[in-house]
């Protein structure tokens, strides 16, 4: 061994990491043929190596505490949250009102289960979103008339948002029983197929007007959130959670000129 | 991929990591929600393209040095400090307690080092990276940490290293 280089302690650890060169490798292994003792803490270490792996490689298979999913997914939450603060400061800026907007900062961020409207609008929509044939009460064709009914029946101004700018056009809507009082659905559709709901009904007059919320019923993700009178609540099954606020973003200012 | 489904796929490696730094599952699952609360806001540091989960080490690594400083301040964090005292053990040949006692009475410095490395297959430099600290310290952390994790395990009951399934 005198002609090679003389082994460091580094490159012993290299070793029973399974990194060393192959070339140097070879010298290493003849040097441990000389030196018994150091090829048995060599082994050593890489024994307790493959113990370390053995002992924890099933917590990786374990199930993942519902908590810790929240917490990799609240981000998306927190910036929804930031855009509505972004709003608030625009509103602030050009001197418009912006009382409600403020209840928007006050309201809790997260929740830990998701309320009766997100449940609901999820439910309405894995129900009607799959239909062909019936997807829709009344077609987009009778746009006008499918306004002023679901208004009527509402008892307020309801609007259906034009969202054709982030490709989704609107099929038509109808009239869901909830007691009390009954709720609005429209239906959009983009060329793929891929459909997304909104879900439209009148708040009591002690509700709280919130910020985005995100919630997942099954595999149907819904943003929602309380404006003025009426509650809102938009979902999709075969959308991203990302995309799906995007266009929940575009709803809402649509329907807050 | 957006950034939340990246975090939400990392959480399995990010609590086997936070198992073996902190040892009970309560306290390493906290370690793990808080490293991904702190990742959120601190995502604009976060460089795309780059390795989302050596940065999630590196957000751990400081959480949990920060919790560490916050609840002991007098005990400086050089390697040769325990974090943890050692346990008596009773004598009961059990490697697997052994192998978490020893884990856990190696100092912070080289249980981390160790830990990316033969846990985590992170290379030398990734780790040097996360850590913060020259590959020249990440050998010797290293070195050291084995060292003292196989005297450690020879000392209990005279047996050298067999292996419990």
């Amino acid at each position: 061994m005198s002609e090679n280089q003389p082994i460091s302690e580094a490159e012993i650890q290299s070793w029973a990491d399974g990194r060393l060169e192959e070339s140097r490798r070879a010298e290493l292994e003849a040097w441990f043929a000389a030196h018994p003792e150091e090829a048995e803490r060599a082994a050593a270490y890489r024994e307790l190596s493959a113990q370390l792996r053995e002992h924890y490689e099933p917590v990786a298979d374990e199930p993942v505490p519902p908590r810790l999913e929240r917490a990799a997914e609240s981000g998306s939450r927190l910036r929804a949250v930031a855009l509505v603060a972004g709003w608030v400061a625009l509103g602030i800026a050009i001197g418009s009102a912006a009382g409600w907007q403020l209840h928007a900062l006050q309201s809790p961020v997260a929740r830990a289960e998701p309320p009766v409207i997100a449940r609901r609008a999820a439910l309405a929509h894995a129900t009607y979103s799959p239909e062909v044939r019936h997807p829709v009460e009344v077609g987009a064709d009778q746009e006008q008339h499918l306004v002023a009914w679901l208004s009527k029946r509402l008892g307020g101004e309801v609007r259906a948002p034009k969202l054709d700018g982030e490709g989704m056009a609107l099929v038509g809507g109808r009239l869901l029983p909830r007691d009390p009082g009954p709720v609005a659905q429209f239906m959009y559709q983009c060329a793929r197929g891929r459909r997304i709901t909104l879900y439209v009904r009148t708040e009591g007059p002690d509700h709280r007007e919130t910020a985005f919320r995100y919630a997942r019923e099954g595999n149907v993700r819904v943003f929602y959130w309380i404006d003025r009178k009426f509650g809102y609540a938009l979902s999709s099954a075969d959308m991203e959670r990302d995309e799906l606020l995007k266009i929940a973003n575009v709803v809402y200012r649509q329907l807050n000129p | 991929m957006s950034d939340a489904q990246s975090l939400v796929g990392l959480i399995p490696r990010l609590r086997r990591y936070a198992r073996a730094l902190v040892g009970d599952r309560a306290s390493a699952d906290d370690l793990v929600q808080d490293t991904l609360e702190r990742a959120w806001s601190k995502l604009h540091l976060y460089r795309h393209g780059t390795d989302l989960r050596a940065w999630l080490f590196t957000v751990m690594h400081n959480v949990h040095v920060n919790r560490v400083r916050a609840t002991r301040p007098t005990d400086p964090l050089d390697d040769e400090m325990p974090e943890l005292a050692q346990r008596a053990t009773q004598g009961d040949g059990l490697m697997v307690r052994d192998l978490e006692r020893g884990i856990a009475a190696l100092p912070l410095a080289q249980r981390e080092v160790l830990l990316l490395v033969a846990l985590e297959d992170l290379s030398y430099d990734e780790t040097a990276r996360v850590l913060g600290i020259p590959i020249g310290t990440v050998m010797s952390r290293l070195a050291r940490a084995r060292e003292k994790l196989r005297a450690l395990m020879q000392g209990k009951g005279g047996t050298k290293l067999q292996i419990v399934k």
